[in-house]
């Protein structure tokens, strides 16, 4: 990294520590948190913390409830017990952005690109405007090239997810969570979009959480890569990933990143195993 | 591309071949001519009737109570089916009724809205709208219902209200199995609207001059009107096809 990257990188989040070590007060504390689904319980008394201005990978075995897990943080289930604060407000009191993994089903297909991301102000009262102003001032902040004259299935998978994306971003969220975002677009657009959305995070410095069942894509893109065990959840382990940002293939064979995705995959194979 | 060029052919090749067996058998006489008459008779009779004949006023009064009566039909069936389908309880607790109404054949309604609205326009009109509404009630709902859980998921985490994901998402997601509704909607009232003009002490209308015609032995003329029949049935459906591809470009991608 070089030092003007690492400017860019510490700047935007301003008090937030530039590598995971030493994170400040959390930005979301997850207390007794529990949830049942028919008989099985998911959740059983869960705690978390949350550092700001990280991006935060959630990764387990199947049906674990990573998902569970973000959607409950993010409002679309509810759990059954505990509380979740964000600097000590509720959900319907801070901004967030949410991608879903299919997204052919998350855009309108009746709105051009354009009004898809400008949506969420639509939702806040924003003036038209204004909306327009501050969606061209995103699309010019984030550099991407799309057309955004054009309607949602008019673009590939992966265009149509950066779109996804800016719609979560339009709304400056404090959090932003993204359910498995890439594994419906194949190999290719996977590697690119990882790309723009590490890059999206060190122009933003948003505090970000990731559902992904890609163990390399968990650890590559992660501050701390959060691990948990089989139904009830537990955390098995919340590790620290602290490769140099931006992260390219090079990283990938880094023995640094190669000891921690090994140490990822140990835990993972020990939570695997207990059932 | 020289392939490419003749596919643009392909349909009229059925079109030719009909024609061409048509003339063939009233050529040779094969079929008693007064059964069938050669095309240039029918369609000098089609072209005549369409040009200041009967048949001209006869199509307009046709295609009047069939808009009508599907104009009636969507006015009704449309806001029924959103909030029908926006309601699994309602929808489970009137499903019965509507299926059962749906398939009893609306021809045998007649004799009741002839008692209701006695032999005018309006018995015609009802019977057909009557046929409509349930057809697009039910796929208005079925549509309103089927709308992407996702889409209705993004909308609420992007802060819209149950009336703002109402019009917003289920409304706009409902319109391409709206237009489904409406398509068909539209052949059933015309169906019922031939028939009805057919039998039911009727003055003019497509169904009124094939019948007409029938009993005169006029079969040039006959054929005539089930040819304009034809062209309207097929015209009408033409016609919702292209609305929907202009308002409604997302359907089916």
């Amino acid at each position: 990294m070089s030092p003007a990257q690492r400017a860019l990188r510490v700047a935007p989040a301003g008090e937030a520590a530039p590598t995971g070590e030493a994170a400040v007060r959390p930005h979301v504390t997850i207390r007794s948190l529990s949830k049942r689904f028919d008989s099985v319980a998911v959740y059983d008394k869960f705690d978390l913390d949350i550092p700001r201005g990280e991006l935060i990978s959630v990764f387990g075995p199947n049906g674990c409830g990573k998902s569970t897990l973000i959607n409950m943080i993010a409002g679309l289930i509810s759990p059954d017990a505990g509380e979740i604060l964000f600097d000590g407000m509720r959900l319907d009191e801070i901004k967030f952005g949410y991608v879903f993994q299919n997204y052919r089903e998350a855009l309108f297909p009746w709105l051009r690109a354009f009004d898809n991301i400008a949506y969420p102000l639509k939702m806040m009262k924003v003036p038209p405007a204004e909306r327009r102003a501050r969606t061209e001032k995103l699309v010019e902040h984030l550099g991407i090239k799309l057309d955004l004259k054009l309607y949602p299935y008019q673009m590939s998978g992966g265009q149509q997810q950066l779109v996804s994306i800016m719609r979560a971003l339009i709304v400056e969220p404090e959090i932003l969570f993204l359910d498995e975002p890439f594994s419906a677009l194949d190999y290719e657009m996977t590697l690119f979009m990882r790309e723009q959305l590490q890059r999206i995070f060190m122009e933003t410095g948003t505090t970000t959480v990731l559902v992904s069942h890609d163990l390399e894509e968990a650890v590559y893109l992660a501050d701390r890569v959060l691990l948990l065990s089989r139904h009830p959840a537990r955390i098995a382990d919340f590790t620290p990933v602290t490769a140099a940002r931006p992260r390219t293939v090079a990283t990938l064979s880094d023995p640094d990143f190669v000891r921690t995705k090994a140490h990822c995959l140990e835990v993972f194979q020990r939570e695997v195993r207990r059932a | 591309m020289k392939a490419n060029k003749l596919e643009g052919f392909l349909p009229v090749i059925g079109v030719a071949g009909l024609l061409a067996i048509w003339s063939l058998t009233a050529w040779n006489k094969w079929v008693d001519p007064v059964l069938l008459p050669s095309p240039e008779l029918t369609f000098k009779a089609l072209w005549q009737g369409m040009n200041g004949g009967t048949l001209g006023f006869d199509f307009v009064k046709t295609v009047y109570r069939t808009a009508a009566s599907t104009a009636i039909a969507a006015v009704i069936a449309i806001p029924l089916g959103i909030v029908l389908g926006s309601s699994e309880k309602v929808y489970r607790s009137l499903e019965f009724v509507i299926d059962f109404f749906r398939s009893t054949p609306a021809s045998a309604m007649f004799p009741l809205f002839l008692v209701l609205f006695g032999v005018g326009d309006e018995t015609k009109i009802s019977v057909a709208a009557f046929g409509a509404i349930l057809v697009i009630l039910f796929n208005v709902a079925y549509g309103v219902m089927n709308a992407r859980k996702t889409r209705l998921l993004a909308a609420k985490v992007m802060g819209a209200s149950r009336l703002r994901v109402l019009f917003d998402v289920m409304l706009l997601e409902s319109l391409p199995q709206t237009f489904v509704g409406l398509r068909n909607g539209i052949s059933l009232a015309l169906v019922i609207i031939v028939v009805a003009e057919m039998f039911i002490g009727s003055q003019d209308g497509l169904g009124h001059s094939v019948f007409e015609a029938q009993q005169l032995f006029d079969m040039p003329r006959m054929y005539a009107a089930i040819f304009a029949a034809g062209a309207l049935g097929y015209g009408l459906n033409l016609l919702f096809i292209l609305i929907e591809r202009r308002f409604v470009h997302w359907s089916g991608k």
